[in-house]
């Protein structure tokens, strides 16, 4: 009389847990681990890297005191919301464009989509030196006899953020068309069919039906790119590099400066735990919505 | 029976990228409408080609003539020059080699970076879509939210991790931590390729007794082709557009191209060579716009695919 040992359930379908191994360890150590591990020694002393003196909430009290910090993070919100507005307009102005079945469709659509090909560090030098005041546009239309003729965005303190938005909406618009067109084009057909019918201008149609019902790509598109605003780094490094002054100084540079060249590491944690914040309040409610719908759906 | 072979060319993301425009109706060829239509759209494409060809015509004047300061003209006596300087003597600060050094620093980073990730990301997504086991999908679940947190949360352990395992300032250095970092994303792609291929598939290769391995190299790679192109796609684009780990992770005589081109340009010292500079940008911007250019919607699907989710 022998009773069948059950396997261990720990090892069913052992080789696709082996096969999952780099993932899970990923998101345990990587995307957990170090996450965890930034938010505790972000309330430690440490200037270099003996962190085991924990003094509280002393760090982020310096960090809200220091004024490049506050300038960062005014400069990310700006840029942000401006950012996220004007490629959203652009990026759906130029989808439902090219959805009005025009010729070389796929020629516009290729210029359009390039320079999101390009990096940060690619794009921050050109519009570097075309917005450069001596040399860039400014002079070339002075030249061409507009004398007074002023564009220096990237030489002034209170304009230097629109420079960097110049650059940024030219690299990443393509993207957000990209997704806008796929969107529009998700829509069922029939809905043009009832538009017409109904006498509704076109424009009104993408405006008030359309648009609404791109509620998923449109969340979607936000999410991601709000997240890449974020992490704003290479771009201001290699067109401003936080200048002038520190007019154009934001957080992701903040935290590598205090952890690479300052060697402040406790402040650097203490800032990127705020980074962290503000992601966690972007991406929840999107969560929470997304799984809230599946779990209703079902 | 017979299996009929499933023609897999398409992902679900690609779906609504078909050709097949659905918008308005169209309108009659040429009225005012049409020709405002094309306008805006040309206005659009000449911001968006400007840098570029601002960036060409500058790069092949000679310094006097950059000086006249007329961005826009195109040379009136064209010069190689600043190309070979930019690729060959260029100064990055310390060494004067050129941009030569980083783009052999950016083959040998995003080279084994590239086999490493999809390799690995392809396993998991294989698990992830025909072996779920208890658990799969909280961890994938993780992974993709994980994608979001910005990097610096995490670069600190993972300096000290890298540095524990002998591997920080070093080629493997930045190649494990792009390997990290690539996997939500091309799981996220393999994982929904796979789930969308027919089940039959996959329960005709178990009835034959093939097994988690066998049934992944011999049936679904061969047949995933398209996939991994995107993957290939989006993970060369990305690793060469890399500022970041490679600045921190690689080590200074590692240097990939975009670090060597923002030393080269932002270098505070000697006069100012706009021309070689432009050179420079265009050198390090054409590895990911011949990728580009040639890949068409590869490319797109690859960019698409992290938004569309399966």
């Amino acid at each position: 009389m022998s009773i069948a040992k059950r396997p261990n359930p720990l090892f069913r379908n052992l080789n696709a847990k082996i096969a999952a191994l780099p993932m899970i360890a990923t998101t345990l150590l990587v995307f957990l681990g170090c996450s965890i591990w930034t938010v505790i020694y972000s309330f430690s002393k440490s200037r270099a890297l003996s962190l085991n003196e924990f003094v509280g909430f002393a760090q982020y009290e310096r960090l809200f005191r220091t004024s490049r910090w506050l300038i960062s993070m005014e400069n990310i919100v700006i840029y942000g919301v401006l950012s996220l507005l004007i490629s959203f307009v652009i990026g759906f102005i130029l989808a439902a464009l090219i959805d009005q079945k025009i010729r070389f469709e796929d020629t516009f659509r290729t210029i359009y989509l390039y320079p999101f090909a390009l990096s940060f560090i690619v794009t921050g030098i050109v519009w570097q030196w075309i917005l450069n005041p001596s040399l860039g546009i400014q002079e070339t239309v002075r030249s061409w006899g507009f004398e007074n003729f002023t564009f220096d965005l990237i030489a002034n303190r209170g304009t230097v953020l629109y420079a960097l938005l110049i650059a940024g909406i030219w690299q990443g618009t393509g993207f957000v068309m990209v997704l806008m067109l796929a969107g529009i084009r998700g829509v069922d057909r029939e809905i043009w069919n009832a538009a017409r019918v109904d006498g509704i201008p076109v424009w009104k149609t993408y405006l008030f039906v359309i648009v609404p019902m791109m509620r998923g790509v449109m969340v979607t598109t936000l999410v991601i790119v709000a997240a890449g605003i974020v992490k704003l780094y290479d771009l201001v490094v290699a067109m401003t590099q936080g200048g002038p002054g520190i007019a154009s100084e934001v957080p992701a540079k903040y935290v590598y400066d205090f952890m690479f060249a300052r060697a402040n590491v406790g402040q650097a944690l203490a800032a990127s735990t705020v980074m962290l914040t503000t992601v966690l309040i972007i991406l929840i409610p999107w969560v929470y919505l997304e799984y809230g719908k599946k779990k209703a759906q079902r | 029976m017979t299996v009929e072979p499933y023609e897999i060319t398409q992902t679900k993301p690609s779906k609504s990228f078909a050709i097949e425009p659905s918008g308005a109706k169209p309108l009659r060829r040429f009225n005012p409408t049409r020709i405002m239509l094309y306008s805006v759209l040309l206005v659009a494409a000449v911001y968006y080609l400007l840098p570029l060809y601002v960036m060409m015509m500058t790069s092949l004047k000679g310094l006097p003539e950059i000086r006249l300061g007329n961005i826009f003209a195109p040379p009136v006596e064209i010069t190689f020059a600043p190309w070979a300087k930019a690729w060959d003597t260029a100064c990055t600060g310390l060494y004067c080699e050129g941009l030569k050094v980083g783009f052999w620093n950016s083959v040998k980073i995003t080279i084994p970076s590239v086999v490493m990730s999809i390799t690995i990301a392809s396993v998991n997504g294989y698990a992830l879509s025909n072996w779920k086991f208890k658990g799969s999908e909280v961890f994938f679940t993780i992974l993709i939210f994980g994608s979001f947190i910005p990097y610096q949360v995490m670069l600190y352990p993972l300096v000290i991790v890298t540095r524990e395992l002998g591997i920080f300032g070093s080629l493997q250095g930045v190649i494990f931590i792009h390997t990290i970092f690539g996997m939500p994303i091309l799981t996220l792609l393999f994982r929904n390729y796979f789930a969308a291929l027919p089940e039959e598939l996959f329960k005709a290769a178990r009835v034959d007794g093939a097994g988690f391995w066998g049934i992944f190299l011999k049936v679904l790679v061969p047949m995933s082709a398209p996939i991994f192109v995107v993957a290939v796609i989006l993970q060369v684009t990305g690793i060469w557009n890399d500022f970041l780990f490679g600045v921190i992770f690689s080590g200074v005589k590692n240097f990939p191209m975009t670090v060597q081109l923002n030393n080269i340009v932002n270098t505070t010292q000697g006069v100012k060579e706009y021309n070689v500079n432009m050179a420079a940008t265009l050198l390090t911007g054409a590895v990911p716009l011949a990728v580009y250019f040639f890949s068409g919607r590869f490319f797109v699907r690859g960019v698409a695919a992290g938004a569309v989710k399966g």
